[in-house]
């Protein structure tokens, strides 16, 4: 694990690399908590970030790095006056967020078995959710939010 | 490191499944292995509270999805109790109410499975 914090204009910028683990994702949402209370977010919104990157990271080890326990997961935290923004960058299998479907309970209720749901988290809790690959070389998600002043 | 147990005590032929800590990718198994050993020991009436659950995931609402059909083909249900309002919001968002009966406390949830075996066994 390795942990980079920047301020650079007024930014602030904090990095963590992890490994394709599910047992890195608690670290994963502690940094995110960390990070978004100095942001001064509302603590609903750090709950619903947290979980949003919970969601990507976990979306990440299971399907981008297919489980491999070795891969590397990069995660940028930054934010302003107005706004967070988090990037999470993987090596793994490219994937198109256009193949995935919005979630269908019955089916799922059929199938006992649940897809998707992760991503339509991430895009009703975060203000827009944008994905980015390159194939044989990395994917980008990129998550931001709003933050509005009480 | 964040945590997750559960344990499980018997109210009856109602077992009762309490959550405590994160449930995440990473702790959904342990939760998976419960229903499995209930399923195997054909205990099908299912209550899960939610009381001590700080955090829930995606990878933790699957688990309830994985084995409600084969529980209620078994004439048994998972019902939920005690949930505060940060995880029902995310059950909520999912859609999950309309699938799960959402009860505030055990006793709630057991009493309705002692009715409606009352009714089944007519």
């Amino acid at each position: 694990m390795r942990v980079v914090e920047l301020a650079v204009n007024k930014k602030n910028i904090s990095e963590l690399i992890v490994k394709s683990r599910t047992e890195n994702l608690s670290l994963i949402r502690d940094f995110v908590s960390n990070k978004a209370s100095a942001a001064g977010l509302s603590k609903e919104d750090i709950e619903n970030i947290m979980l949003s990157v919970d969601e990507a990271c976990t979306n990440i080890i299971k399907h981008a790095y297919n489980s491999y326990p070795d891969g590397e997961i990069v995660i940028n935290l930054e934010f302003n006056s107005e706004k967070i923004s988090i990037s999470i960058i993987d090596h793994g299998s490219t994937f198109n967020p256009d193949t995935v479907p919005d979630p269908d309970l019955q089916k799922y209720y059929k199938n006992g078995r649940v897809g998707g749901l992760g991503m339509y988290l991430m895009k009703t809790l975060m203000d827009d959710v944008k994905y980015i690959s390159v194939p044989g070389e990395y994917n980008k998600v990129l998550l931001s939010k709003k933050i509005n002043v009480a | 490191m964040a945590e997750f147990s559960t344990s499980i005590i018997n109210k009856g032929d109602v077992s009762v499944i309490n959550l405590s800590g994160y449930l995440d990718a990473h702790t959904a198994p342990t939760l998976e292995d419960n229903f499995t050993d209930l399923i195997d020991q054909n205990k099908f009436k299912i209550v899960v509270n939610f009381n001590d659950l700080a955090y829930i995931s995606s990878a933790g609402l699957g688990v309830f999805m994985a084995y409600i059909e084969k529980i209620r083909n078994n004439n048994g249900d998972i019902k939920l109790t005690n949930m505060n309002d940060k995880v029902f919001n995310i059950f909520d968002l999912l859609g999950f109410p309309l699938l799960y009966e959402i009860f505030k406390t055990d006793e709630e949830a057991v009493t309705k499975f002692n009715e409606s075996s009352g009714v089944g066994s007519k």
